[in-house]
């Protein structure tokens, strides 16, 4: 579903991602760990397109179709959806009128008619239980007010009301409260399908207890230097990062 | 809160419209051929006295403009306002221009083909068989009135609704009594000119104890090249009366600046309420600041009665530079004002505009909120007077000034005045400044919403506010209108 080869990032002319290679395959997990300034949220930044940062090098294909020269909303529109480590307000737009704009956007993409009033309210309310999202909360501003938590609940929310086919979650799992955590881990898994994928981007094991990974890679330095199964989550806890990072640094020199 | 989120939705079946209009330029742009009538370019007495007789005046309306004319003669542009004005050469602008109805046309009601077809265009119907449902309209092209719309059905309750012109021949005393006793033609440098050559405008009389059954509106339009506007609107409502009154306005797409300067003046008695609202869209001039309409209004409403109310709302996207303070004099105890704005800029306009909240009576209560968007090289001011007279024992006021940034080129500015003469006035005001940012962009981007889209979105929510003072086809077509102003303001 997703190939990624050799691909060089930088973003103002600081290079952070330095030839990385990943490939995640429709139904999989995949955890993506590591240290930070490694350049985990640079990976999600440049996979959604965001204008910060200039890809240098390398390709990036999504369902055999190069990525890296679309718009951001077109990604959004051919399945990408990146879960905002950082969700930015923006007072004034009530979430029912952005949810609805990003939907029927998506739908104008694929050439179907817009959803009515009737339908799109029916819709958001079958979706806000899947996070167990307050009723209150769409009607107010976009992440205007909200809590942390609310934060990340209203971005696993827009996931399953866009219902993408490759989710990324950066560092959904930080400054989560164990009840919100297990909500938005929940929810996560809920939406999983098995023609979908999803990247997880996370500090900890803690989250991968929730959302259990098919494959776990350690970023550093730009570069994945360690893949493996679920297990290598639990030996990273126990172990921290410094066995790697020196085994990286010495088969780099 | 169901039907919260359902109302919010349905005022958003709109947002759809704002992606169709988005990559249009000016749409009111083109030009009528249509004979007209001009008189000589230029402004003396002589001008004055021609205008008055084409008009078929009576002498005290002379009177009246000559007097006007005279004390003009003695004034100088303002300079105070934060614009910045080319000297404007006064005898270099026709002050009349009526476009030429074909001779065969002898029946009053009968409008040339060729203004009928300006104004479907506009999207003003005005054949009886397509009129807009709930919404009486006068519309003015130029100098004079083309058609006023539903007058007929209107009369029946006693309400006069008819261009000003008409309004001189067939209620005398009306106008006599109430021609600016709220604006004088002393009042300023663009009152008394406008004084001195007003042509058409609406008039509108609501008598004691009548709500008008629906909206009236006026539009006004500017075609031909080299005039200057200067209509006057008169709005009376009597005890009790109600009318909700709009306004709109465009012009043709011209290289060189076109003047208008009109004057509205609104009487309400004891308990009776008067809602104003403006959607301002003259030509705003090219990407270059070349051209555009010169829009400097003065309008004013006096609350006599007690209990009354006068609201304004206005979106005002258009003209190069606008200078405006619809403003509410409240003299009547209980009484209140209301001044909603959103104005946007951007290019090189500038807008000068805000209100006026004279406190004269007791328990008199005003509320300013103003909503400043401002793009590209423009520059965008609020200035705003709120004054609390000596006897105007527990005056409140609250505003609320808020300004919006799209870009690093463009000034926002807040001139807030305070005259507070009673201490047991409540005077408050607060300010933001707020700038759209990346971020929000990049966020909305990820949802799949483009760029042009996330910022008519942005845009409308922070005006949300005041468009929802509007009545629901005027709320739609400012909604439009925000998003089409903005286009390429960003990125």
């Amino acid at each position: 579903m997703l190939t990624i080869k050799d691909l060089h990032a930088s973003i103002n002319g600081k290079e952070i991602l330095k030839g990385l290679n990943l490939q995640v395959n429709a139904g999989e997990v995949h955890a993506i760990m590591g240290p930070n300034g490694s350049g985990k949220s640079t990976l999600s930044a440049v996979l959604v397109g965001n204008p910060a940062f200039e890809v240098t090098r390398g390709e990036i294909t999504f369902k055999g179709e190069p990525l890296t020269e679309c718009s951001p909303e077109e990604r959004s529109c051919r399945g990408i959806f990146l879960s905002f480590q950082y969700p930015v307000e923006i007072p004034g737009v009530s979430m029912v009128n952005f949810m609805r704009t990003a939907v029927n956007e998506h739908r104008k993409r694929k050439g179907e008619t817009p959803l009515t009033a009737g339908e799109f309210l029916k819709m958001m309310r079958e979706k806000q239980s899947v996070v167990e999202l307050d009723k209150n909360l769409v009607n107010r501003s976009v992440n205007e007010g909200f809590s942390g938590g609310e934060k990340k609940r209203n971005e696993i929310f827009q996931m399953a009301m866009l219902e993408p086919e490759l989710a990324i979650l950066d560092e959904t799992d930080s400054g989560l409260d164990i009840d919100a955590l297990r909500i938005v881990a929940n929810g996560v898994n809920h939406l999983k399908r098995p023609g979908n994928a999803t990247i997880v981007i996370t500090h900890y094991q803690r989250l991968l207890d929730y959302i259990r990974p098919d494959v776990v890679h350690v970023l550093y330095n730009g570069r994945i230097v360690k893949t493996g199964g679920p297990e290598l989550a639990l030996e990273l806890e126990s172990k921290g990062y410094d066995w790697l990072t020196k085994e990286s640094t010495c088969s780099n020199t | 809160m169901q039907i919260e989120t359902e109302k919010q939705i349905m005022s958003d079946e709109t947002n759809n419209l704002l992606n169709e209009l988005t990559n249009k330029d000016y749409a009111y742009g083109f030009v009528t051929d249509i004979k007209t009538d001009f008189i000589p370019k230029g402004l003396n007495e002589e001008i004055v006295r021609l205008i008055s007789a084409k008009k078929d005046e009576p002498e005290w309306l002379l009177d009246f403009r000559l007097k006007a004319y005279r004390y003009w003669l003695t004034l100088r542009m303002p300079e105070w306002a934060h614009l910045d004005i080319p000297s404007i050469n006064y005898q270099d602008i026709i002050y009349y221009a009526s476009p030429k109805t074909k001779e065969t046309s002898r029946h009053p009601d009968e409008v040339d083909p060729e203004l009928l077809k300006t104004f479907d265009k506009l999207g003003i119907p005005l054949h009886e068989q397509k009129m807009l449902s709930g919404m009486a309209i006068d519309a003015v092209m130029d100098s004079v009135s083309v058609k006023t719309t539903y007058k007929e059905n209107l009369a029946e309750k006693g309400i006069i609704f008819c261009s000003f012109s008409e309004a001189v021949h067939d209620h005398p005393d009306l106008v006599k009594k109430y021609l600016g006793s709220v604006v004088s033609y002393r009042d300023n440098f663009f009152a008394a000119l406008n004084s001195a050559v007003f042509s058409d405008g609406s008039f509108v009389f609501i008598p004691k104890g009548v709500r008008c059954p629906m909206d009236l509106s006026t539009y006004f339009r500017i075609n031909a090249r080299n005039t200057g506007q200067f209509e006057r609107t008169l709005i009376v409502a009597e005890e009790d009366a109600y009318v909700s009154y709009l306004e709109g306005c465009t012009a043709p797409m011209r290289d060189e600046n076109q003047l208008h300067a009109a004057i509205v003046e609104i009487v309400v008695l004891d308990r009776a309420e008067v809602k104003y609202s403006t959607v301002q869209n003259w030509y705003p001039g090219d990407k270059n600041g070349k051209g555009g309409i010169y829009n400097f209004v003065t309008k004013r409403g006096i609350c006599k009665g007690e209990s009354s109310k006068i609201s304004w709302t206005q979106v005002e996207t258009g003209s190069a530079v606008t200078w405006k303070y619809p403003s509410c004099i409240l003299a009547g105890d209980n009484s209140i004002g209301e001044f909603y704005s959103v104005a946007v800029t951007n290019h090189f306009q500038q807008a000068d505009t805000g209100t006026k909240m004279i406190h004269i009576g007791k328990n008199t209560r005003s509320r300013i909120v103003s909503k400043g968007i401002s793009a590209g090289k423009s520059q965008n001011s609020y200035r705003g007077l709120v004054r609390i007279n000596k006897g105007a024992e527990n005056a409140r006021n609250h505003s609320q000034c808020d300004s919006l940034l799209l870009s690093n080129t463009c000034g926002a500015h807040t001139f807030p005045y305070m005259d507070v003469q009673n201490e047991t006035a409540i005077v408050e005001h607060e300010a933001t400044t707020s700038k759209i940012s990346e971020d929000q962009l990049f966020y909305c981007n990820q949802r799949g919403i483009p760029t042009e889209e996330a910022v008519g979105l942005i845009v409308n929510g922070y005006a949300k506010e005041v468009l929802n003072k509007l009545p629901m086809e005027f709320a739609v077509e400012a909604q439009k209108l925000l998003s089409v102003s903005l286009e390429g303001s960003v990125g």
